[in-house]
């Protein structure tokens, strides 16, 4: 079938379910005599150019986050048609800086108080601390950043992606499930790589598995398109790998520029883990249990390419509105806010098991995949970490230990 | 319905009024014709077959209902999930849900006769009191598929939310109740127009929905949510939301799925996922009496004929335990194929 015949179907049936819904509505909800006003979603993106990563095969999408976002207001309709409700996303996706901060006035000025942001760290503190976020609230869709939920956390801001807090410690659980005690740390030269590494050593701390070496990784692989390239990558990682004691090498690279290149080069046979080889993730391509196929099936048709971690962020954060939206039985703002932040907001998102945020720092609690290019290895929390309250909360940073103090 | 009742009666089995929910509907003076008819006719006894599907390696495994011995091991589609009886018990429905269709399996000569259109992936279905017609979840698709069993036609889909699953009809199949995962409702749907009559906002992830005999209420599990939701048919009300807790097991694992209604009425079983337990619930008061330990990640239920025996599909231990509906004890556990999902007794 082709894409025409789909979307004509999809057409057709949707015309279709909109008699159906109004022919119900007289019959069930005579109270409603009108839809209420649609719930307004900003979606506010500073548009990057990313670095080019190590492999031709998967560039970073121009589109990443907002398909994701478009995605989850689809699933909101859906869901609005039977609950008599109405989404709307406005897409504001600026070239820099003082763009993003006019266009988040402007979004919460025409009363899309509920924000999706695919911002860096330090600008998305900004707009939390202006004055128009005073009466919104910004859902981070795409930050790992562990201060975004520590010193630098603040009320009015929620997180969907896991934070490198948790993504080390979803690795570390199962290092030490499957004995694997000792690895070897390569940290690339960015900032990020850095923070990554940062999580792995509190996590391996906590978990018990030691550091055998921690090295920066500086050798930059000028001749690596030049044919025979992949000789002197050989010779270096080899190198780089000589005469150290370790079960996993385990790499810090979050821009992809040469952990992709660590695998089968290695002086003694180990395998790669971290931010390639095995990876701890959101979102993983080979990933179809607990009704994801559902969500990449949908995802593929929409953006006919795969989702990415970031898709899904975005996914959950617009999800997450059209929930509390839906249980709060409201359109009001005011009202989605204090059901989205309060105590009895939960979400299923093809996890297994309701998600919900964690009062101290914002965090949507989750479990975490651990996943390489095309099979699933793991999810955690691993059997037997448990925890008082929420098993998912033992991954990351838990209330006891968090530096998060709410302004 | 007539050669089940005939069998049973032939087989010297001791007179109990049926456990399937379509047959609970029949009225009492059908079964004296019936049993006249029976008892002039020289059909050979056989005993109860349990019907299992394994949606991991794409079989359906038949065991002797009363040794628990298998008796065959067929092959049918891919990712065989919900299973269902046909009205004469003679042939058993197979959502192959990777195939995209419908498989009939004739439990004689266990051989698929006929593959039904089905609309994509269907996981769950339900079927009309008269044993003509399927409803159809369609999961991939937001959409409940209307098929004509004899025709092999689909005749309407009907839109409903995202990825539909619990599939359920009322006893006098006037309405058909489908739940949908993503969008945490039940939707309830009249069959002869095929219109929505009321949508219910349920917990998270409706997984299934059971209509109890008098047609009255509707009990919706949850699996993410973790709770039941009894529904008042009349009002499309939650007249009460079932919680569960169990000690020294996180509440994320507890995970309510299949759902089982005893016969008499009395007594609802709730299968609790990755919990490993069985909730044994007072129909009357709604208090969990008890939970029942049994394999690993319980997904669906079924009763022996008698209603004196539950079964269970335990997806991770591929096996099934069986339950003494009596002594609300899980006596025994059967293995089976890989991941088994959906159980059906046949005679």
């Amino acid at each position: 079938m082709t894409a025409e015949i789909i979307i004509d179907n999809v057409i057709h049936r949707w015309a279709a379910l909109a008699f159906a819904v109004l022919a119900s509505c007289a019959v069930t909800a005579p109270a409603v005599a009108q839809q209420s006003p649609a719930v307004r979603i900003g979606y506010l993106a500073l548009a990057v150019k990313r670095s080019w990563p190590l492999s031709y095969l998967d560039q970073p999408p121009a589109d990443e986050g907002i398909q994701g976002a478009r995605l989850g207001l689809a699933d909101d309709r859906t869901t609005g048609h039977f609950t008599n409700q109405d989404f709307e996303l406005d897409e504001q996706i600026q070239p820099d800086e003082a763009a993003v901060t006019d266009a988040f006035g402007k979004l919460v000025a025409a009363g899309a108080r509920l924000v999706v942001t695919d911002l860096p760290a330090p600008l998305l503190v900004k707009l939390a601390d202006s004055p128009p976020a005073k009466d919104a609230i910004l859902l981070d869709a795409t930050q790992t950043d562990d201060s975004l939920r520590g010193e630098n956390c603040r009320r009015n801001v929620l997180h969907l992606l896991p934070s490198r807090a948790m993504l080390a410690d979803a690795l570390m659980q199962y290092l030490a499930v499957k004995n694997w005690r000792h690895i070897m740390l390569a940290v690339g030269q960015g900032e990020d790589d850095k923070e990554y590494a940062e999580a792995v050593r509190r996590s391996a701390k906590k978990f018990q598995i030691s550091i055998a070496e921690d090295k920066p990784w500086t050798f930059v692989a000028g001749a690596r398109r030049t044919d025979t390239g992949h000789f002197q990558i050989e010779a270096e990682v080899a190198r780089f790998t000589q005469g150290i004691g370790y079960d996993v090498l385990v790499v810090a690279d979050e821009a992809d520029n040469f952990g992709d290149e660590l695998a089968y080069r290695t002086t003694d046979p180990r395998p790669v883990a971290g931010t390639q080889g095995l990876v701890a993730t959101a979102w993983a391509r080979p990933f179809e249990q607990w009704g994801a196929t559902q969500l990449q099936n949908r995802f593929l048709r929409e953006a006919k390419r795969w989702m990415t971690d970031r898709d899904f962020g975005a996914w959950m954060a617009v999800r997450a509105v059209g929930e509390a939206a839906t249980r709060a039985g409201s359109a009001d703002p005011e009202a989605i806010i204090a059901y989205l932040t309060g105590d009895k907001f939960e979400m299923s998102a093809f996890k297994g098991v309701s998600l919900s945020f964690r009062p101290w720092d914002g965090q949507l609690r989750q479990p975490v995949l651990l996943a390489d290019a095309h099979s699933l290895v793991s999810v955690s929390p691993q059997p037997g970490f448990l925890h008082q309250y929420f098993e998912t909360d033992t991954l990351g940073i838990d209330q006891p230990e968090t530096t998060c103090k709410f302004k | 319905m007539q050669v089940q009742v005939m069998l049973r009666m032939i087989g010297g089995m001791r007179f109990a009024f049926p456990p399937y929910r379509r047959r609970r509907a029949e009225k009492r003076s059908a079964f004296r014709l019936l049993l006249l008819v029976g008892l002039l006719s020289a059909v050979p006894a056989r005993a109860e077959r349990i019907l299992v599907s394994n949606e991991k390696d794409n079989t359906i495994s038949v065991l002797d209902g009363t040794t628990y011995a298998p008796v065959k091991t067929v092959t049918v589609g891919a990712r065989p999930r919900g299973i269902l009886l046909s009205s004469d018990g003679k042939e058993l429905y197979i959502c192959t849900s990777d195939a995209d269709h419908i498989e009939v399996l004739d439990l004689a000569s266990y051989t698929v006769t006929r593959v039904l259109p089905s609309g994509p992936d269907p996981e769950l279905f339900t079927l009309s009191p008269d044993g003509k017609t399927l409803y159809v979840a369609n999961e991939d698709d937001n959409m409940v598929s209307v098929l004509d069993i004899a025709a092999a036609h689909i005749t309407t889909e009907i839109p409903v939310g995202i990825e539909p699953e619990g599939m359920a009809v009322s006893p006098d199949g006037k309405t058909l109740v489908n739940t949908s995962e993503t969008t945490s409702m039940a939707h309830f749907i009249d069959t002869t127009t095929h219109q929505p009559i009321a949508n219910v906002l349920v917990d998270s992830r409706p997984r299934f929905a059971e209509f109890t005999s008098d047609g009255k209420q509707v009990w919706v599990s949850a699996e993410v949510g973790g709770t039941v939701s009894v529904v008042d048919t009349a009002t499309h009300k939650i007249i009460k939301k079932i919680t569960f807790a169990i000690p020294g097991i996180a509440k994320e694992s507890i995970q309510a799925v299949g759902e089982a209604i005893t016969p008499d009425g009395k007594l609802v079983f709730v299968a609790l996922g990755p919990a490993n337990r069985v909730a044994v619930i007072d129909a009357q008061s709604f208090e969990v009496k008890k939970y029942l330990l049994v394999g690993q990640r319980v997904w669906h239920l079924a009763f022996s004929l008698d209603g004196k025996r539950l079964y269970t599909t335990n997806g991770v231990s591929n096996d099934i335990s069986v339950i003494d509906v009596d002594d609300l004890k899980a006596t025994k556990s059967v293995p089976v194929g890989a991941a088994p999902w959906g159980v059906v007794v046949a005679p």
